[in-house]
């Protein structure tokens, strides 16, 4: 059982958590995540760790609503707990001093990709934070990323805020305008990171991305979450979740992850009437934040 | 009554496990052996000729002291049968139900010469059973304090059975397990039909008695590694079991609907995915589908056995050998074949296809012959150039088997493992290397089986022991 100590939603179906986990607080670096587990007939799911206090003993969690699991996640508050949390898993974040970082986070990409993106200025990058949001609402931790890096541009699709396009328009603009970029991190839904790689490509621009596929265990037992990279297969759990965008297989990524789409749907549907209620009031709740 | 002759006892049959009707029990997942009543058991304890040199305690592992438990039973002294088992196997619900009997104690039984050996097995497990639902489990009692802490790194029976042993040592016990649940295979590897996780958890409850504490979510190597244990334990027991899925290297083995038997297996287990939606993690929906596992082990079994309690229509077990050679117990072989599995022998795979949107739709196999025998003394499958198949398949499962996972070798450096990534021990006392670390189970010797690994915690605890009193003898 982990203590949430601090619960409050950062955007629409965006919710920050900051949990008691002193071991893993203690030993995680950037790059690496946790999987957890809300309930005793609950699936395991496993969230990057935005940040960690050792001091403290806690470390900081940013969750999106996608589906059963994570919604019912973002229904809990400071002082409820969460029932398994463990980690920390995967293969810290590669940091070098590259010269100029371009950090492009894509919704609760964003999050995931912050950490790293701090990692790289405290090694000496001069970073470029790019946040991508639908439009205003969606765009999260910018406040952040401005303690952190030396340029930030929120975009929205919809052009209510920052600048109007993709996040792979912006990074494009800022090739085009002669920008020397070493690195770019892009961590955000399948389409953005293979579109960002597309575009880094040409330009042989050393680009890492993160993936996301569907895991159990974390700890490379069962090979639920392989994925292939240089035309091998490896566990994004232990041999990832980073890997070089240039060599990742998208299309396997996306049709791994489409594998219980049907359950997912059934998942979502059964939690909405059970958790009407319970939903009506956290929404609310939202509004008012 | 008066003592039966040697003839007498000689004259009764073997006894038949009473089992779930096959047509039902595909429905659902409780147990398919439904175990004797005391009367068989009393029974079948008779047929054993209580010889004076037992070839069946030289066949078992860990030396069971068989004739004896099996007289107690006779004689319906059966909290003193429990106790005789336990005193050579901390884990005998759960041996007498998963043990390979028939490559062991059964198969050197005298009478097994002749007809049918004794049912060992059965007996084992009726005698467990009986002080489990009868008695409760009987706490073990334990020497004074010792103040020693030792570190179990694994809740598999390894793991277990080491516990069980040091505390009653008096030592001071904590074992670290990295999933939610203890149990290693037992919980989420062997099926629920085969083994029910009642009488695991049972095992784990009797252990917290006698003061065992155990710490879910914990993963020795990234939570806390094996060097920083050292400094707060002072001896640390290596029980982390195989964990690393071997796949087939064929194309089409990313598709939607291929799993590993570990992914297969812990999705149904661990993670309840039989009760979906009921509970969350969801498996490949399977009813009435075509299932291909491949491999020849218990695993496979296993997972053959799951898929059509999933609804699978045709389950099938493509194996690259033939029968005799198929590692699995006897009794899962039959349970398969009585359920419906179709065994598809001396085939191996070469392809699996899918269709537009990344679904499996076929596997194409290649028939093979038996050729000259390799390494292991088996007769090497070979192709039969040309004879190739496609047959329409839904899911498939990949079960040939585990490699050892890397946690703890790639962050504990200075730890000796094999090329394999098997860490390597002294023989009779499980030390490893590294001072105060020693290891033993499947991580070990590579895939095994239960009472193995039992057997190996419980000779790792009696040098852990010796090693406490005397840290210098390392
Ligand atoms: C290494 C890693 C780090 C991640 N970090 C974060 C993070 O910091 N914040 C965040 O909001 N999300 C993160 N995710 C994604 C998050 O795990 C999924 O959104 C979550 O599992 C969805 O579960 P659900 O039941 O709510 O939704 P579902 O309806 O079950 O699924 C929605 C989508 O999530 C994916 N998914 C489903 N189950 C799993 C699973 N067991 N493991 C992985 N993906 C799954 C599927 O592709 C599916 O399309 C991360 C994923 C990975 C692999
Ligand atoms: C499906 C299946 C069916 C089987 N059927 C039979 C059978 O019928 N008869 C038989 O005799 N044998 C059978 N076996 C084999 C038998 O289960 C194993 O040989 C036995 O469980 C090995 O025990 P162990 O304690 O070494 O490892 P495991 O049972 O694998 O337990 C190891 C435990 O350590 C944990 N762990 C791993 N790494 C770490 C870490 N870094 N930190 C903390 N914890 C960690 C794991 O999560 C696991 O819980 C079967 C195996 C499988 C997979
Ligand atoms: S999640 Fe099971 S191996 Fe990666």
């Amino acid at each position: 059982m982990n203590k949430i100590v601090e619960a409050r939603f950062l955007a629409p179906e965006v919710k920050l958590f900051r949990i008691e986990a002193p071991k893993i607080a203690e030993k995680r670096k950037a790059g690496q995540f946790i999987i957890l587990r809300v309930h005793e007939k609950g699936e395991r799911i496993p969230i990057t760790i935005a940040d960690s206090n050792p001091a403290d003993g806690t470390i900081t969690i940013i969750v999106q609503g996608v589906g059963k699991t994570t919604r019912l996640l973002n229904t809990l508050n400071a002082g409820d707990s969460i029932l398994d949390v463990v980690g920390p898993l995967g293969k810290p974040s590669h940091i070098e001093h590259f010269g100029t970082a371009v950090s492009i986070g894509g919704g609760v990409g964003t999050a995931i990709a912050y950490p790293t993106a701090k990692a790289l200025k405290d090694a000496g990058n001069y970073v470029i934070s790019i946040i991508g949001g639908r439009s205003k609402d969606y765009v999260i931790l910018e406040n952040e990323m401005k303690q952190i890096a030396d340029e930030v541009y929120p975009t929205t699709d919809d052009g209510s805020y920052g600048f109007h396009g993709f996040v792979t328009d912006k990074l494009q603009q800022l090739i085009d305008e002669g920008r020397i970029i070493d690195f770019v991190l892009a961590i955000g839904p399948i389409p953005m990171m293979e579109a960002v790689a597309k575009v880094t490509k040409p330009h042989n621009i050393k680009t890492v991305v993160s993936l996301n596929p569907i895991m159990v265990d974390g700890t490379g037992m069962c090979g639920g979450c392989r994925v292939v990279v240089d035309g091998k297969a490896v566990f994004a759990c232990v041999d990832g979740p980073e890997f070089d965008a240039h060599a990742v297989d998208f299309e396997i990524l996306k049709q791994r992850n489409r594998v219980y789409r049907n359950e997912e749907q059934i998942s979502l549907h059964e939690l909405e009437c059970n958790y009407d209620k319970m939903f009506n009031e956290e929404l609310k709740k939202q509004k008012e934040q | 009554m008066a003592e039966l002759t040697p003839k007498e006892r000689m004259a009764i049959p073997r006894h038949k496990m009473p089992e779930q009707d096959p047509n039902e029990r595909i429905k659902n997942f409780l147990e398919v052996n439904l175990g004797y009543d005391e009367e068989t058991a009393r029974r079948e304890a008779e047929r054993c000729l209580q010889c004076k040199k037992p070839a069946c305690v030289a066949g078992c592992p860990v030396s069971v002291k068989i004739p004896d438990f099996i007289k107690m039973i006779a004689e319906g002294k059966y909290k003193e049968a429990a106790s005789i088992l336990k005193e050579d196997n901390a884990l005998p619900a759960v041996c007498g139900r998963v043990c390979p009997q028939e490559e062991q104690c059964e198969k050197v039984c005298i009478l097994a010469k002749k007809g049918q050996p004794v049912a060992i097995g059965y007996l084992e497990r009726w005698a467990a059973d009986w002080e489990r639902r009868t008695i409760g489990l009987q706490i073990a009692e334990t020497k004074p304090k010792t103040g020693k802490k030792v570190a179990i790194v694994g809740g598999g029976p390894a793991g277990l059975s080491c516990a069980g042993d040091l505390i009653q040592m008096g030592h001071d016990v904590t074992v670290f397990e990295a999933l939610h649940e203890i149990g290693g295979v037992l919980i989420y590897g062997i099926p629920e039909f085969r083994l029910p996780k009642e009488i695991v958890r049972a095992e784990v409850d009797g252990l917290k008695k006698l003061g065992v504490k155990f710490v879910t979510n914990y993963i020795i190597g990234l939570t806390e590694t094996v060097d920083e244990l050292l400094q707060r334990f002072d001896a640390v027991f290596l029980g982390v079991g195989a964990g690393l899925p071997y796949f087939l290297g064929v194309p089409g083995e990313h598709l939607n609907g291929v799993y590993s038997s570990n992914e297969f297996l812990t999705r149904v287990n661990l993670m309840r995915a039989y009760e979906f939606p009921n509970a969350d993690t969801p498996i490949f929906n399977i009813k009435g589908k075509t299932v291909v596992v491949f491999g020849g082990g218990n695993t496979a079994m296993d997972a053959v056995r799951t898929s059509l309690r999933l609804g699978a229509k045709r389950a099938i077990i493509c194996y690259r050998r033939t029968e005799a050679e198929m590692p699995a117990r006897v009794e899962e072989v039959h349970h398969a074949k009585e359920e419906g599995v179709e065994f598809m022998l001396l085939y191996a795979p070469v392809e699996l296809r899918g269709d537009e949107i990344g679904n499996l739709r076929e596997m194409v196999v290649q028939k093979m012959q038996l050729g000259e025998p390799d390494a292991s003394g088996r007769r090497r499958p070979v192709p039969i150039p040309g004879a190739i198949e496609t047959i329409p398949v839904d899911v498939a499962v990949v079960a040939i088997g585990n490699g050892s996972n890397p946690i703890i070798s790639s962050t504990t450096p200075d730890l000796k493992v094999n090329k394999w990534g098997n860490i390597l021990v002294d023989e009779n006392t499980m030390k490893t290397n590294k001072k105060g670390v020693f290891a033993g189970g499947d991580i070990v010797t590579g895939g095994a089986t239960v009472i193995l690994a039992m057997g190996a915690g419980r000779k790792a605890a009696a040098a852990i022991d010796e090693y406490l009193k005397n840290p210098d003898i390392w």
